[in-house]
């Protein structure tokens, strides 16, 4: 029973704005990732339920609790830092049972819960050591193991991944994935990676600038962007996106742009009519373009010439100048393009992206 | 390390180390020389044909004799100590929580205030001692041990104050804020993590403080007149000058015996005492 609640949360420094009328549910047992770029709010929403932060307006409850007013001991939390935030002073075994000390547990208590940990962990034969004597990953198990031994009503992670290299902050996702489906511990995990975002949340809060721009699960925030923003920050290359002006011909609805002209497939359109006449931003996914064969009609194609190739073994990138725009397109790794080549590109119809020029918001 | 040559070695690294060495260790030197160096070979004028300014080839300890039976050296010895102990623990401690507050807590006015003690800092001695010794002499303290230890800390908790409060903006704030998450009061917090993290500094500052007291000269001179409540600096220099008659030898041998204690605390504590002034927080 540890759902969190925040409801209207504000935070305001001096001159900034921080955090914008937030409001989440997050359900017992829920992974939850903030994502968004630096200074978008979603660390000071993280501190504000850690309550190292103070709450200028709104409210944070954990289970039932408002817990607006507790010293962060009180609400039964534990948190991972970035920088791991380890004792310097004390070995590793300390490290995990200074909280367990501090709430004041018997000893054999303590004993058991840190030497569990360590071996969820895998930390059993470091337990003497000292933070320094451990590389990046150990001081990262060691941080995790801090927080686990406590078995607290919710976990907070302060982008805990992001002082690893690449291929350990790999490994220690998915560890910290499994540790999750184990503890079955609430989470709220802060990160301005948005991979980590998608693989570890089971519902993802995309932030810009102190405001939730859309919560999802990840496949939600893939498939169906609630703006142009999240559209443009979910995913790996971001979605390419052309300015495109709607007009209706011969029936059916057409976009067209600098270098685009595309037949608007019916599904799409009715909703799209009310726009007729009006500029519109088009979006298409990378992997949504392919090279086009005779079979694909000339109303879902583009005219590009290939400027980089990215042969990324899987998949090839191309950059590509689409009239005097650039774009991305994900092909497949057989495709013999070479630079400055001409190739059209197809268009997958049902995965094509509209958003108003004004409010940005997804059509 | 300088690369190239072995002579561009010793020409850019060992020699103008060596003259470096020389010259900050002469007059310790000197001061060992003198104190065993007997009075008949201390007065002898330079164009004798057997003076021997940079040695001496009877060496006594009849100065140091006399430094330790006929002079209360050993009482100021005594003095100095324990009004540098309690000087420096009244200072470290009041300087600890200053410290600590100036750079964690979040009050109005920290800023300021953090200058101000500064400000204090830099008010010298030789103007502060008029207006203290007005209020010595109002609380009937002149003369006893408690006029120097509570004067010292009016330039040592200053002193103590910024050196530790740079030493605690270097702890990263994470650390304290994952204490109090793992259940720590911001007491204990400071207690059982920023404390034993800052040793090296709360050394750095002991040692500078035990130091400063050690070596005062002013305020004791002023402070005190009788003879058994002297401190080595003062006791030495106002019973072995007498007049214009400088005892040289045991005037040396009480500055070497008196530089003796720091010496050995320095070295006791180099190791802590390097990290706590570089201000390195292994992580």
């Amino acid at each position: 029973m540890a759902q969190v609640l925040i409801r209207n949360l504000n935070k305001k420094f001096e001159e900034v704005h921080a955090v914008k009328d937030v409001n989440l549910e997050i359900r017992d047992k829920e992974f939850v990732v903030l994502v968004g770029p630096s200074g978008c709010g979603k660390t000071t929403t993280l501190r504000m339920v850690a309550g190292l932060e103070s709450i200028t307006s709104g409210q944070v409850l954990i289970g039932d609790t408002v817990v607006n007013a507790l010293p962060p001991m009180d609400r039964d939390i534990a948190m991972v830092f970035q920088n791991y935030a380890l004792y310097p002073h004390m070995s590793v075994y300390d490290n995990m049972a200074f909280g367990l000390k501090m709430r004041k547990f018997k000893r054999e208590e303590i004993d058991r819960r840190v030497k569990d940990a360590a071996e969820i962990l895998g930390i059993q034969s470091h337990l003497k050591r000292k933070p320094r004597q451990l590389s990046g990953g150990q001081r990262q198990r060691v941080a995790l193991g801090r927080a686990i031994v406590r078995h607290p009503q919710v976990f907070l992670f302060d982008e805990p991944l992001s002082n690893l290299d690449a291929k350990l902050r790999v490994q220690m996702r998915v560890e910290l994935k499994k540790i999750h489906d184990r503890l079955g511990t609430t989470a709220i995990y802060v990160t301005h990676d948005q991979v980590e975002a998608m693989t570890l949340g089971d519902r993802v809060v995309v932030m810009k600038d102190g405001v939730v721009q859309q919560v999802g699960e990840p496949l939600e925030l893939y498939n169906s962007p609630a703006n142009r923003f999240v559209a443009g920050f979910i995913g790996s290359p971001a979605m390419n996106f052309a300015t495109v002006r709607l007009h209706e011909a011969d029936g059916s609805l057409w976009a067209q742009g600098d270098g685009v002209k595309i037949e608007v497939p019916a599904a799409i359109a009715a909703r799209l009519r009310r726009y007729a006449g009006e500029e519109v931003a088009m979006g298409v996914r990378p992997e949504d373009l392919r090279v086009a064969t005779d079979q694909d009609g000339a109303g879902l194609s583009v005219e590009a010439i290939v400027e980089v190739v990215e042969k990324l073994g899987s998949e090839i990138l191309l950059d590509v100048q689409v009239g005097r725009s650039t774009m991305v397109a994900a092909v497949e790794p057989t495709v013999p393009a070479k630079r400055h080549d001409r190739l059209r590109l197809a268009l997958n119809p049902e995965r094509l992206h509209f958003f108003d020029r004004a409010s940005e918001a997804a059509i | 390390m300088i690369e190239g040559a072995k002579w561009r070695r010793w020409l850019f690294f060992y020699v103008p180390l060596g003259a470096f060495i020389l010259f900050l260790l002469f007059p310790f030197y000197w001061m060992v020389v003198t104190t065993f160096r007997p009075d008949a070979e201390l007065y002898r004028p330079w164009m004798a044909p057997n003076y021997t300014p940079f040695w001496t080839l009877h060496p006594t300890l009849a100065h140091v004799k006399y430094l330790l039976g006929e002079t209360l050296f050993s009482r100021w010895m005594l003095n100095t100590l324990v009004i540098s102990i309690a000087a420096t623990a009244i200072s470290l401690f009041c300087g600890l929580l200053a410290g600590y507050a100036l750079s964690r807590l979040d009050f109005p006015f920290a800023g300021s205030l953090g200058t101000g003690i500064f400000v204090t800092y830099l008010v010298p001695q030789t103007l502060l001692f008029i207006p203290l010794a007005d209020i010595i002499r109002n609380f009937r303290l002149g003369d006893t041990p408690w006029s120097l230890i509570l004067t010292y800390p009016t330039f040592l908790i200053p002193f103590c104050t910024w050196l530790l409060m740079g030493y605690f903006k270097a702890i990263p704030k994470e650390l304290e804020e994952c204490a109090r998450i793992d259940g720590a009061t911001r007491w204990k917090a400071m207690v059982y993590i920023i404390f034993p993290i800052a040793v090296p500094g709360i050394l750095s500052a002991g040692i500078f403080a035990f130091t400063l007291s050690w070596n005062e000269f002013i305020y004791a001179l002023v402070f005190l007149s009788s003879p058994e409540q002297k401190t080595v600096s003062v006791g030495v220099t106002s019973e072995l000058i007498r007049g214009d008659v400088f005892f040289w030898g045991a005037l040396m041998a009480g500055a070497l015996l008196g530089s003796i204690p720091v010496a050995v605390i320095y070295s006791f504590f180099v190791e802590h005492y390097v990290a706590g002034l570089t201000g390195s927080v292994k992580g």
